[in-house]
């Protein structure tokens, strides 16, 4: 016997189906079923957010995510974050400028995570953006060009809603 | 095989009741996954789950509210209700403190303070404070309802008093009254997102210089949560100082029964505990 799903989710502003077992990962899914590459496995078990996503607003670990638990979820991953033109976000240019990658295993959640913040519009404290990207472990020990990273692009503008290819998580926290 | 696990996502009480009247073999509750996707993935005890009941879209369990000196706590509020909870704040602050140290923002998303009790680990974050707090826990089945007091649910090693087909609703929490504390204490290898060495919470009230209605939890020293009534017994109606704390001490190393394991030994847990309970009560 075999158990399946017909999940039906939105992932960086586009409908995505896929037949899947009901308890496959969010982050197998979003790898397997629909190519999108960028959000790692590190863990596997909610200890080191490479596999962070935004699902409904909210910054999780898609190792954690059953599929039955993202239907009709709207998703952003680290591929939604850039502009539809390709132009990267504020955070990944900041990325960039800053050096807040080194080897680039952590660097997908680490932006999804960061962009999580941006979006919740808090001051970006060192203790608040420490905070913020607590679940996030980068193995090179890169956190203090990271955190300058979000500070940076805190102090960048926004683009207007819309031109991010993922959808804008809502609220402060 | 995971991918063979059949799994009910419920919406409302009335169909997670529906399913567990079924008693299907090897019936696991599924809320925010922050420990069963865990287990899952790493095949820890993978042949007992028969079927999961996915009980994370059950709105009427999503609740925080304080009225009249209670507060409720509904099994599905996540530590991030938690600790964005005005209600929470005002009733019972050191709710919010554990919501806000039990892991990282992620993990406060999806973890549930329902998964945190039902998973019944003795380093659970909340289940001290749960216990000092006095909370009793509200279950139900298509039996009907009981409550049950926090200390009695907990009954061995990650075993609770919940029925096969019961699931735990809500938490309900007697409000701090004016002049009294609840205050709490994790040991971790770091601030964010460790699982803890030790955990201590203690709630009380000092009235005309003596200690009044203390009441005082532990985690990670014993199989269970614990609630160390010979310590409150040590300090209860006695006034604060050197004297009294090295009493309640001394009763708390007499009730605790740590292990060695890999996260520490029980040596250590033994000297953190009755470190952070002197710390703990000079706060008072």
């Amino acid at each position: 016997m075999s158990a399946t799903l017909e999940l039906s989710l939105t992932v960086n502003g586009e409908t995505r189906t896929a037949t899947v077992a009901p308890l496959a990962r969010l982050l197998d899914v979003l790898r397997e079923a629909f190519g999108l590459t960028g959000t790692k496995e590190g863990c596997g078990e909610g200890e080191c957010g490479a596999c962070s996503v935004i699902l409904d607003g909210e910054l999780v670990n898609a190792c954690l995510v059953p599929a039955s638990q993202a239907q009709g979820a709207v998703v952003t991953t680290v591929e939604g974050l850039a502009a539809r033109d390709g132009t990267p976000s504020p955070l990944q240019q900041a990325f960039l400028e800053c050096g807040g990658a080194q080897c680039g295993i952590c660097t997908p959640g680490m932006l999804v995570a960061g962009q999580r913040f941006l979006d919740g519009g808090a001051p970006a404290t060192d203790a608040a953006v420490r905070e913020a990207i607590a679940g996030n472990l980068c193995r090179c020990t890169g956190y203090a060009k990271i955190v300058d990273s979000i500070q940076r692009a805190a102090a960048t503008p926004s683009p207007p809603p819309g031109e991010r290819a993922g959808v804008r998580g809502p609220g402060d926290r | 095989m995971i991918a063979d696990i059949p799994v009910t996502s419920v919406r409302s009480l009335d169909e997670a009741y529906a399913v567990l009247a079924r008693r299907a073999a090897g019936l696991r509750v599924l809320a925010g996954g922050t420990d069963l996707m865990v287990q899952i993935q790493a095949r820890v005890g993978l042949e007992r789950i028969g079927h999961i009941l996915d009980i994370w879209k059950v709105s009427e369990l999503r609740h925080v509210t304080l009225d009249g000196g209670t507060l409720r706590v509904g099994a599905l509020a996540t530590y991030t209700d938690l600790l964005r909870s005005e209600a929470v704040r005002a009733a019972l602050p050191a709710l919010a403190q554990v919501a806000r140290e039990v892991g990282a923002w992620a993990i406060q998303n999806r973890g549930t303070l329902g998964g945190n009790v039902c998973n019944a680990s003795p380093a659970g974050d909340t289940l001290p404070i749960l216990i000092a707090a006095g909370a009793t826990f509200v279950v139900g089945g298509p039996r009907g309802e009981r409550r049950i007091a926090a200390e009695e649910f907990f009954v061995a090693y990650r075993k609770t008093a919940l029925a096969a087909d019961e699931l735990l609703l809500r938490a309900e929490l007697p409000a701090l009254a004016p002049g009294e504390r609840l205050v709490y204490r994790k040991v971790g290898t770091r601030r964010a997102q460790s699982i803890s060495r030790a955990s201590l919470a203690v709630r009380a009230r000092v009235e005309a210089g003596a200690f009044r209605g203390v009441r005082i939890a532990a985690g990670c020293v014993a199989p269970v949560p614990l609630r160390c009534r010979a310590t409150e017994a040590a300090l209860e109606g006695g006034g604060p100082g050197a004297a009294a704390f090295a009493a309640a001490r001394a009763a708390l190393d007499g009730e605790i029964r740590p292990i060695d394991d890999l996260r520490a030994t029980a040596a250590y847990r033994r000297r953190v505990a009755g470190n952070v309970l002197e710390q703990l009560l000079a706060a008072f």
